[in-house]
């Protein structure tokens, strides 16, 4: 690996990284479309800001690029307020008419300044390590990674702080209000930071897939442990291994870093979403099969209970009856009556079925359930 | 409308152009009214970001330019983005806002993916898929507009042929079930025509736009009338008027991306309705609220001169404006209402700032003094409500 392809790797993983821990928030208090609003319409603030200063890592652009996401969410918030449309609406309203200003204004004097749509869309994450930073003729390293790790810090810092706060107000906003933890505080707080880690990960991976990295790393870390502490630390490690994977990915279709870290999030959410060990639909289907033959075995233990009381009832015990007792096919009969045997549920004298005590404590338990 | 287009439009390209426009708003108005009432405004986003890649997938495969086949490519993958969905929704605990960022920019970036590889390839140049993100309405080709018409066409059919059907769909879902509609069919067939409008405008307005074009003229139509066939015809005139002027405009002029140039039109038409909308519109609303309030204040004066004329047991006791001045308010504001109750004859001025009741304001608080205990809470506009379930219906 060449020097460059380090520090893209570096500047990747850090903005992943960043951008996964307000995700983790987001997705947990159904805010997530919020976001894609606050990224596409800080567009238009960065776009503003960048006439301004001529520099895409100017502080004054940051801070106004954040600006403009804080007032994205207000702008919802207030369009919702007035009860003439609900709130997808005025999330789908708000942000394509100022993703529009910036787009035309960036149309309009393409050229003139160094940001065009691609840059909107892809960031120029190939171009950042050329972007140096130089103290006292010393080049310290790419300016996207300072700016990527401030922000990381920024995120990292406020979460340590406001642990305790957020998770209350996360799980439960009541309580959190009632304890007084303002809502609207915690709120524009979350809105805040969202903004401003959209603003630092626009320079990397451009305005729309920065959605990609709030949420997909958090989705999946969603679906993976139901302990918030655990999963930060997963969105965390799932961001940067999409950020790696991508950045590999495209080195080997030559093609766009971002939208291929945005493609190996969705692929790690796809396979948290099959191969989750509680939640994931081999699981689910697994556990499926499982009751099913339990359920199965069940059936037969009580079956068999109710037939040995009664006198008269030996054709009932007949592993030949069963399939049309219980209405099972023979192959299935057979695989319970062989799963029940295994585990010491009932014996087996020429194809007569007999309950074991076991067995018969698992249907009377049955029964009484 | 087709009659006044030859004068509006008389050279070719402007005329495709603004027939391109013109079905684009229509479909995307008549089915964004669905996708807005049942609060799914944000299925077409992740839709139309979700057909670039089966655009870029489409030329991959065929090499073709071909619009028809570029977008039965956004057709497929803008459905399997919907299916995707409700499979996440349905078989995790992630919620439906994660599910469709998350399809949304997934899909979005693999399509991205997949264009820049299209780019570098030596063979194939990039075939004008960049129109697709942010829409070109000078590209369209007479043959397009034949593609886009067929879409709009399936989609007003399905809507005239299943009218009642959708606005049970809409308005009252439970019940569908219990007449025993098949609900499920009806929402894939909603979808379905989701699909079809968004990917009838990806040529004008691009898919990171083309979601505004489902919710806007729904979201302006719908605060001008309670009624889902005014609603609709609104919402697919709309997004007529909007798509035809951004088209039209950007067409004219040079470096104006005809995708948010339409978005900005269609934008001034929502804020144009949220404003001025009448019963709905907030100065509507801002003027009812006043006019209240200085009903409210008058009522309050008369009662006070009332009690005072009791209190005194005479009419012609005047009262100075200074011991009538409730809590908060101003001296202009007595003064504002005390001229105003004279002018209706309940008060009249016996001196030099004497104020005191007539007969007629006697008369006209007694019933009101009588019916407060009946129950004097405040009467809210129900027309400011953002419930339009079962309104409408027959």
């Amino acid at each position: 690996m060449t020097a460059p392809q380090i520090e893209i790797q570096l500047i990747a993983a850090i903005v992943a990284a960043a951008c996964a821990l307000p995700g983790a928030f987001l997705v947990l208090r159904r805010m997530a479309l919020i976001s894609d609003a606050i990224s596409h319409a800080m567009l238009l603030g960065i776009v503003v800001g960048f006439f301004l200063t001529e520099d895409l890592n100017s502080p004054l652009l940051i801070l106004g690029a954040t600006l403009t996401g804080l007032l994205t969410a207000l702008l919802v918030e207030l369009l919702h307020r007035t009860g003439l449309v609900r709130e997808d609406a005025a999330i789908g309203l708000v942000f394509p008419a100022l993703f529009s200003i910036g787009v035309i204004l960036i149309s309009r004097y393409a050229g003139s300044v160094h940001l065009d749509t691609d840059v909107v869309l892809l960031g120029e994450l190939a171009f950042a390590p050329f972007d140096r930073v130089v103290v006292a003729g010393w080049d310290i390293g790419p300016k996207g990674l300072y700016a990527g790790g401030v922000i990381l810090l920024i995120n990292a810092a406020l979460i340590a702080l406001f642990y305790k706060e957020l998770k209350l107000a996360t799980f439960d906003p009541g309580l959190a209000a009632a304890l007084g933890f303002s809502p609207a505080a915690i709120h524009y707080g979350l809105m805040g930071v969202t903004s401003l880690t959209a603003v630092g990960a626009f320079d990397s991976v451009g305005a729309i897939l920065t959605v990609a990295l709030f949420i997909a790393p958090a989705a999946a870390a969603y679906l993976l442990t139901d302990d918030l502490a655990r999963m930060l630390f997963l969105s965390v490690g799932l961001g940067v291994a999409a950020a790696l994977s991508g950045y590999w990915l495209a080195f080997l279709l030559d093609a766009s870093i971002a939208g291929s870290m945005a493609t190996m999030a969705g692929v790690i959410f796809g396979l948290a979403w099959c191969f989750a060990p509680e939640r994931g639909l081999v699981a689910a289907a697994r556990r499926r099969a499982r009751q099913r033959w339990e359920f199965a075995q069940r059936m037969l233990a009580i079956h068999l209970l109710n037939h040995e009381r009664q006198p008269g009832a030996e054709p009932e015990l007949q592993v030949e009856h069963l399939w049309q007792e219980l209405r099972w096919d023979r192959e299935f009969a057979t695989r319970v009556v062989s799963l029940a045997e295994g585990r010491g549920l009932i014996t087996r004298q020429n194809g007569r079925l007999e309950l074991t005590d076991r067995g018969r404590l698992l249907a009377e338990e049955s029964l009484l359930a | 409308m087709a009659l006044a287009l030859p004068d509006l439009a008389p050279d070719y390209t402007l005329r495709t152009v603004a027939l391109g426009a013109m079905l684009l708003g229509l479909s995307s108005g008549v089915v964004g009214t669905y996708a807005v009432l049942r609060r799914e405004s944000l299925l077409g986003d992740a839709m139309s970001h979700a057909a670039l890649p089966g655009i870029a997938l489409a030329f991959l495969l065929t090499h073709s330019k071909e619009s028809a086949l570029l977008l039965a490519g956004a057709v497929a993958a803008g459905w399997l983005g919907a299916l995707l969905v409700s499979a996440i929704t349905r078989t995790t605990r992630v919620k439906l806002d994660t599910a469709l960022g998350l399809i949304l920019s997934v899909f979005f970036g693999f399509g991205l993916v997949l264009l820049t590889f299209i780019q570098k390839q030596p063979d194939a140049s990039q075939a004008g898929l960049d129109r697709f993100l942010f829409g070109q309405a000078a590209s369209l080709l007479r043959r397009d507009v034949m593609v886009m018409g067929a879409g709009t066409v399936a989609v007003l059919l399905a809507v005239l042929l299943l009218w009642k059907e959708f606005k049970l769909l809409v308005f009252d879902p439970d019940f569908a079930r219990v007449l025993g509609l098949r609900v499920r069919l009806l929402e894939v067939i909603l979808t379905s025509m989701i699909v079809l409008a968004i990917v009838v405008g990806l040529q004008t307005v691009g898919v990171v736009l083309m979601s505004a074009m489902v919710v806007a003229p729904a979201a302006a139509a719908r605060q001008w009338t309670d009624r889902l066939g005014l609603m609709v015809l609104l919402s697919a005139l709309f997004g007529v008027v909007a798509g035809m002027s951004g088209a039209l405009i950007s067409s004219l002029t040079p470096r104006l991306p005809t995708g948010p140039t339409i978005v900005l039109a269609v934008s001034g038409l929502v804020l144009v309705s949220l404003l001025f909308a009448p019963n709905r519109g907030l100065v509507w609303n801002w003027a009812r609220e006043r006019g209240r309030r200085g009903q409210v204040r008058a009522e309050g004066m008369l009662r006070q001169l009332a009690a005072l004329a009791e209190h005194h047991g005479s009419l012609e006791h005047g009262h100075p404006s200074a011991v009538l001045r409730a809590s908060g308010w101003s001296p202009e504001q007595v003064e504002h209402v005390l001229h105003d109750l004279e002018s209706a004859g309940y008060v009249r001025q016996v001196g030099a700032d004497r104020w005191a009741i007539t007969a007629a304001g006697m008369a006209r608080v007694r019933p009101a003094a009588e019916a407060e205990n009946a129950g004097d809470a405040p009467a809210r506009p129900a027309a400011s409500g953002t419930e339009v379930t079962g309104e409408g219906q027959p």
